[in-house]
């Protein structure tokens, strides 16, 4: 399974936490289109921590972390 | 020492006190952020405080800019945040700007800042300002706010972390913001605007997210 955590404006109809059977997607960008996000409204998205692209791999066991953008003032 | 300082006492020393009466900073914004940014970096005693904005209060700024009221809705921004600075706290040198920060104009009004408060209200203008920062090699300290939402950071100069937290095409989605939202970002402002001007351990390059709908806070490098 992938663990999807969104954050922010995200979790609307959302929650917090998800899970994804891994054979079911194979970047981030799979899981931004599963669950319905536009690539621009993800600003920062982290697979296990680091710093990532919607292109790159995900894999059994990778946490995804989905933060929109905040940019108010 | 000065009365008014007095309490600040235990918190700060004597000579960090002193030392934030020597430093100059620009707010850039004086909008939901920057009022309370103001206010706090006028209370504190920062030497000199320069506040740019080219926009005037409207109704829908009554809901949390602090400096906005029905008396002042037309006016200028950045001249009303001059009376309050007058009105709270004569003895900083307060140097009003009624402009919007411009790839023009972000050179000189940073001129010999000590830091610069990221008080703007989008992407692309933080973006201008941050290069300005970074070519005058004067730290910015960031702040935004959506809704519940309130982001924070100190961005060195050449650390290129602006470049993180809005990826190019990122868009905002939503104006909304609430009363408390635009004091706590400020507040989390200021609190490393202090740290980075007396001189204390602060973690550059670190974003701190606060969700005050879930009551979570999480730091990201």
């Amino acid at each position: 399974m992938i663990e999807v955590r969104f954050f922010a404006t995200l979790r609307e109809g959302r929650g917090k936490i998800s899970e994804i059977p891994a054979e079911e997607v194979s970047s981030a960008g799979d899981i931004l289109r599963r669950f319905d996000i536009p690539t621009e409204e993800v600003s920062i998205l982290l697979i296990n921590g680091f710093h990532s692209k919607p292109e790159d791999a995900v894999k059994d066991g990778d946490i995804i972390s989905l933060f929109p953008p905040v940019g108010g003032g | 020492m000065d009365q008014r300082y007095i309490r600040n006492l235990g918190a700060l020393t004597e000579a960090e006190c002193a030392l934030l009466r020597e430093k100059t900073v620009l707010v850039a914004g004086c909008g939901g952020l920057g009022g309370y940014l103001i206010e706090m970096l006028l209370r504190l005693g920062v030497g000199e405080i320069r506040a740019a904005d080219g926009d005037r209060f409207e109704a829908s700024n009554l809901n949390r800019q602090l400096l906005s009221a029905p008396g002042v809705l037309g006016r200028s921004k950045a001249e009303v945040a001059a009376e309050r600075a007058a009105a709270v706290n004569p003895d900083v040198r307060f140097v009003a700007a009624p402009e919007f920060v411009t790839e023009a104009n972000a050179g000189q009004l940073i001129r010999g800042c000590d830091a610069v408060l990221d008080a703007l209200d989008n992407i692309a203008s933080r973006r201008m300002l941050a290069k300005a920062c970074s070519d005058a090699r004067i730290p910015m300290i960031h702040g935004a706010i959506c809704g519940w939402s309130a982001q924070a950071a100190i961005i060195l100069p050449g650390d290129g972390m602006l470049d993180w937290i809005y990826p190019e095409g990122a868009a905002l989605k939503s104006k909304a913001s609430l009363s408390f939202t635009p004091p706590f970002c400020a507040a989390l402002q200021t609190a490393l605007c202090v740290r980075l001007l007396t001189g204390r351990e602060v973690e550059a390059g670190k974003l701190y997210i606060a969700d005050l709908l879930d009551m979570e806070m999480e730091s990201l490098f």
